[in-house]
């Protein structure tokens, strides 16, 4: 846009601003509430400024997890852990297993190279709900249940990024692939010294969905582990809300929120450098 | 350096397409031949066979007297210039440069030695830590010139790798592979649609038409003395002008409506009364005085100028002719003009084969 008027710059940045008030109220009315004792927020009026517990509740949360015996005892920390390691095996393990996929299909030619690619592609309707059941028990046949591999396994073939970065090789020259072929790099030299460095951006965005697909899981983790162990934030957060006879720790759940929104976050603002170099620095 | 020879290599596509329809060809040592042709005659085709990126269906092909048909291309010892310059977009120049020779595992100091003698050779010497994208296209061209130089290959392949450069930067890049070749003698195979490129930087062009080679010979051996009637009119710009014809004598050949031209007996063998095809080049005929009667004349129609020359456009038995003539002659009008044609400068074809007629 080369739009210099006044009147046009100053509509923009208000939409831009309602925009951020609209997204951004309830997370600050959420962070405010983990800051207060129980009984402040549950009387009108709700606060709107931050108040003196903070450190407290954040501390109680994260170390102590006793305070919340339905939550099976399990410290936040840990619950956190168990989601980190869930996600990035999720995401890295997408990434590696579409990567290969795509790198095949795109750059092999062997029998039924197109009905494979539909099939995978077909898999793209199929929501993991759908196969559930049975992926559920051919877990429990495998003695998964109550582990990582359990619990990331299954969702690690990914059709989404197979197609991507299908689409995205597509993209890359021929003769790319011609030159390395003389220059004496096999397939797996140039999937190394070249495709990868070139897939940076399309890695880098990638990442950041399949994180964040990882640390999302609910269904899945829910069914998969009974062993307090193996409890991620998600799940963890559900059952604070789940207590029976007394009302929920409020200003806890609220400091579980925003604790469980910041890995997410971080992510993607330390992927967003990234990407956006890649994007500056490649040309098409 | 080293010889290609190609025999009868024949390239069909799965659902039957033949792409290359049986070629031999002996590139040798140190010659720079140049394979010509429209698109989608084969020509990319070859050289792809002869690099080792396609398959070849039948027939052989030796680099240095070695059969390559099954090897990798990274072990047939070429190197090749695409036409989109197929560079690493992530690697510095110098990598680029470098890659092959560390695939090979040759050790540093050597690489360093010949990519800065190439560096030096092609005056890419300040890119060197650049990424391509930094690159204007022609010095990318010289960077995938480069790759090719350092790994001293038996033979250069380069497929079409002018065509993305602009006008002047053609004729610039040209001058330099030709000066390139000059100093390195390397046996080089290019491919081109362009034929300036062809005539200019061959030592043999090799004509090229739906999968089968038209001719083969020096530049002006295609030019003077065209085997086919596809050699003669896709050389030489503007096209040598065709009309048909009936022989009426020895040497002798009569274009209806036009008059009669003498050709050179001595190089063309066809018996009176059979119908030919006449081809003149546009260049190769002289506007007469308007009271010499040259028994040869065309209706000019239109003229077109184009700085040191002037093409006049007419019909001559019908058929359309272009006539060159330079610019300082005065304006011819559109009167019938008397044209002379030297006899050794009218080519006869056979007019279903399209061959020329020549004797032995």
């Amino acid at each position: 846009m080369v739009e210099r008027r006044p009147l046009a710059t100053f509509l923009a940045h208000l939409v831009l601003i309602l925009g951020i008030v609209v997204v951004a109220f309830p997370i600050w009315v959420t962070f405010v509430a983990s800051t207060h004792h129980a009984k402040d927020i549950m009387t009108a009026p709700i606060p709107l400024w931050p108040g003196t517990q903070l450190i407290e509740n954040y501390r109680t949360l994260l170390f102590d997890g006793l305070i919340n015996p339905i939550a099976g005892g399990v410290p936040l920390w840990r619950m956190m852990t168990n989601s980190f390691i869930m996600a990035m095996i999720i995401a890295l393990g997408k990434i590696f297993v579409s990567f290969i996929a795509a790198f095949a299909i795109v750059y092999f030619r062997f029998p039924f190279r197109m009905a494979v690619f539909w099939i995978i592609f077909m898999t793209l309707m199929l929501p993991v709900e759908v196969r559930i059941v049975p992926t559920f028990k051919v877990v429990a046949d495998l003695g998964l249940l109550n582990s990582y591999a359990g619990l990331t396994i299954p969702l690690i073939a990914s059709a989404t990024a197979t197609f991507l970065f299908r689409q995205f090789f597509l993209t890359v020259p021929d003769e790319l692939a011609e030159a390395a072929r003389i220059d004496g790099a096999g397939p797996v030299k140039f999937m190394k010294d070249i495709l990868l460095p070139l897939s940076r951006t399309n890695l880098a965005a990638l990442f950041v969905i399949m994180f964040t697909f990882g640390w999302n899981q609910y269904l899945w983790p829910l069914l998969m582990t009974t062993d307090r162990q193996y409890l991620t934030v998600v799940m963890g957060i559900q059952r604070m809300i789940n207590v029976a006879d007394t009302d929920p720790q409020w200003p806890l759940v609220m400091a579980a929120v925003i604790l469980a929104m910041l890995p997410p976050v971080a992510v993607v603002l330390l992927m967003q450098r990234w990407f956006i170099k890649g994007l500056v620095e490649t040309e098409k | 350096m080293a010889s290609v020879v190609l025999d009868n290599v024949k390239k069909v596509y799965p659902g039957g397409v033949e792409a290359v329809k049986g070629i031999s060809l002996n590139v040798p040592n140190g010659s720079f031949t140049v394979l010509l042709g429209p698109s989608g005659c084969g020509k990319s085709t070859l050289l792809r066979m002869i690099a080792g990126l396609e398959t070849i269906t039948s027939g052989t092909c030796r680099i240095a007297d070695r059969v390559v048909n099954e090897v990798e291309p990274a072990e047939r010892d070429i190197a090749m210039v695409f036409q989109n310059y197929a560079l690493y977009p992530h690697m510095s120049v110098y990598d680029n440069m470098a890659y092959g020779l560390r695939n090979r595992g040759t050790p540093k100091p050597e690489i360093e030695r010949r990519v800065r003698e190439a560096a030096k050779m092609l005056a890419i010497e300040d890119f060197l830590e650049r990424r391509p994208r930094a690159l204007s296209g022609g010095q990318r061209q010289r960077v995938a010139m480069g790759r090719a130089i350092v790994r001293e290959p038996q033979a250069f392949l380069f497929d079409e790798p002018l065509s993305n450069l602009d006008a002047k930067l053609r004729v610039q890049m040209r001058i330099e592979i030709r000066r390139l070749h000059n100093r390195l003698k390397a046996t080089s195979i290019f491919v081109t649609h362009d034929q300036v490129e062809a005539m200019t930087l061959a030592d043999v062009v090799v004509v090229m038409n739906q999968g089968r080679i038209e001719q083969v010979g020096k530049p002006t051996e295609v030019y003077n003395r065209p085997a086919t009637r596809f050699v003669a009119t896709f050389i030489g710009s503007p096209a040598m002008n065709l009309a048909p014809g009936r022989v009426i004598g020895r040497g002798k050949v009569e274009i209806p409506g036009s008059g009669t031209l003498d050709f050179d007996p001595d190089t063309f063998e066809v018996a009176e009364g059979t119908a030919v095809e006449v081809g003149i080049r546009p260049e190769d005929m002289t506007v007469a005085t308007p009271d010499e009667n040259t028994g040869f004349v065309i209706k000019p129609e239109f003229v077109e100028e184009l700085g040191p020359n002037r093409l006049v456009h007419g019909t001559a038995g019908g058929e359309p002719l272009v006539l060159s003539v330079a610019s300082s002659m005065p304006d011819l009008g559109t009167r019938a003009l008397g044209l002379r044609v030297p006899a050794n400068r009218v080519h006869v074809f056979d007019t279903t084969t399209g061959r020329a007629l020549r004797r032995g």
